[in-house]
């Protein structure tokens, strides 16, 4: 059994429209045999904190076209995307990008 | 009487005949002074910037206090003096990013905008002024420019760029001796223009720096720039049409893009004079709210990219508003999601107002917008608690529809009239309460008003405040 992992997890560009306007959460993902991934996490996001509309966030799997995921100050796509494996303290983001001027 | 009239209508004759003469007289000045800044509606062929071989004394005086500093100095100055820079939108972030090149000493800056500048422009887009409104926005900043440092060459397109007519502005031949533009600033207001911008800088090979601004955020990348990656490696896919929001929208403080317009002004600065820019497969995110800035580790370049990958499908530009499925404008798209005898006219609401005629007005506004101006008599409701069903707030219809109800004649029920800004949200509003209608709620009927309280505004009572 992996342990629980404690991670932050941000919205931004409007994302956070979707969550209540709530920018950060603070959030303990429960024990589970494997290691927690951001697949998997897209799925309890999409299960324990977004409530309506998860079109506007998800698409398939991954997350809808226009929003950029950031592990620890970087683009997910450095760390491995949907298999990164989440470790204790992680820092998760989800921007959605502005096109307005 | 009839005398009066007469006496009258020769007066008008004579007051139009003098402002005619006025209009002509104000015509030819404006001719003779325009000559230095022609309003161009075309894309028309520019002469390479030259050389400097050295700065002149009033050059010394004038830039002194950058020239100071050893990441300028004398021959980054010279280097700004030869970069031109084409700058697409001249609003929330063009302006002060026209502003700053123009004060620090830049050859020549395109600026380019379709629009006029609008009273609601004003908040955000410093270098227009209360006479320019109705103005062409791009001549409205050449003029700006042009009073700040009159050696910048300025030259202001009122065009929308467009897949006919990028690659000509940017490049205008595809011989990479005749570059008229060197870098190039994505300050638009669109997803499809943000995809028409980079593929002309990727297909001219001149480096983006690009920023965007809503709300309280701003963000900011140079795209294909020293082997970085392009807008497209960062976004292969547009977002879906009704996940974007603009200015209109959503809102936007005038600083916020006012910060990110400085940060892309200093970007492109960076580049022109020689130093470089560090933003390169970098996003940097501007959080007015907390006040903070954070800087993003990007991808790489991606070889799979569709336009600056090892076997790119994208070789000539295309037709991005099919591309991103909405149009190169940051107005309102009108939805159609109601039939017609789901739907009434401002006009019929003012009927049924003038006629005491029984009915609930529901507004679906957030309540911020309620704040800024509403119809008496509205309830208020946000399309959002409708959508997830707030309990609270369902009580509070019901209880009015029943309330209505009762003052109500045999066993009918009251209809309900939905209102929004533009009349988009109001049919969502409709199809959600449809939905709910004999479940949720009792059984109504439910319609929207169509073109909402600005069609109310315009149509029906002209002191009602637009927005
Ligand atoms: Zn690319």
């Amino acid at each position: 059994m992996a342990a629980p992992v404690s991670i932050q997890l941000e919205f931004g560009g409007g994302a956070e429209l979707l969550f209540d306007g709530v920018k950060k959460h603070h959030v303990t993902l429960p024990s589970q045999s494997e290691p927690w991934d951001v697949k998997q996490l897209l799925v309890w996001i999409q299960r324990n904190l977004l409530k309506e509309r998860p079109e506007l966030f998800v698409q398939g799997d991954s997350v809808r076209p226009g929003i950029l995921v950031l592990i620890n100050d970087a683009d997910w796509e450095l760390m491995g995307e949907l298999d990164y494996q989440l470790q204790d303290q992680d820092n998760v983001v989800f921007i959605s990008t502005l096109h307005g001027g | 009487m009839a005398q009066d009239v007469c006496f009258l209508k020769a007066q008008l004759k004579e007051k139009e005949k003098e402002i005619s003469a006025l209009k002509n007289k104000l015509a030819q000045l404006e001719k003779t002074h325009t000559s230095v800044l022609e309003l161009q509606d075309r894309v028309t062929p520019l002469t390479p910037l030259t050389a400097k071989a050295a700065l002149s004394n009033e050059d010394i005086m004038r830039y002194s206090r950058q020239l100071l500093l050893p990441e300028l100095g004398v021959q980054g100055q010279l280097n700004l003096s030869k970069t031109s820079v084409l700058v697409v939108g001249c609003g929330g972030l063009g302006c002060p990013l026209a502003q700053y090149l123009a004060a620090a000493g830049i050859g020549r800056v395109g600026l380019l905008d379709y629009d006029e500048v609008e009273l609601s422009n004003l908040h955000r887009q410093v270098l227009h002024g209360e006479e320019n409104v109705g103005q062409a926005k791009a001549l409205s900043a050449a003029h700006a420019v042009k009073r700040l440092n009159a050696a910048v060459e300025c030259i202001p397109y009122h065009l929308q760029l467009s897949p006919e007519n990028a690659l000509q502005l940017i490049q205008q031949h595809l011989d990479l001796a005749d570059l008229i533009y060197d870098i190039v600033a994505d300050c638009s207001d669109n997803v499809p223009t943000r995809y028409l911008v980079n593929d002309a800088c990727v297909l001219s090979g001149k480096p983006l720096v690009s920023a965007s601004a809503l709300r309280m955020e701003g963000q900011l990348t140079v795209y294909n720039y020293c082997g970085g990656p392009c807008y497209r490696c960062l976004y292969p896919v547009p977002p879906p049409p009704e996940t974007v929001t603009n200015c209109s929208d959503g809102g936007v403080l005038g600083v916020v893009p006012g910060v990110m317009g400085c940060f892309q002004a200093l970007e492109v600065l960076k580049i022109a004079s020689g130093r470089g820019s560090s933003c390169s497969q970098q996003l940097m995110i501007f959080d007015a709210q907390d006040a903070r800035f954070r800087s993003i580790k990007l991808r790489p370049k991606k070889a799979g990219c569709a336009v600056c990958g090892e076997n790119p499908s994208v070789t000539q530009l295309e037709d991005y508003e099919a591309f991103c499925g909405s149009a190169a404008t940051d107005k309102c798209r009108k939805l159609n999601l109601l039939s017609r005898d789901q739907r009434i006219s401002v006009q019929d609401y003012k009927f049924i107002t003038v006629n005491q005629e029984p009915h609930l007005l529901l507004d679906v506004r957030p309540p911020v917008e309620v704040d800024i101006c509403h119809l008496p008599f509205s309830l208020n409701i946000p399309l959002s608690s409708l959508e997830e069903k707030k309990s609270e707030h369902i009580q509070l219809l019901q209880e009015r529809i029943r309330e209505l109800k009762q003052q109500m004649a045999g066993d009918c029920w009251p209809p309900v009239y939905v209102i929004c800004k533009l009349g988009n949200d109001s049919q969502k509003a409709v199809q959600v309460l449809e939905k709910m209608s004999g479940s949720d709620l009792d059984s109504i009927t439910v319609k929207d008003i169509s073109g909402g309280l600005m069609a109310w505004a315009v149509k029906i009572d002209p002191t009602f405040p637009q927005y």
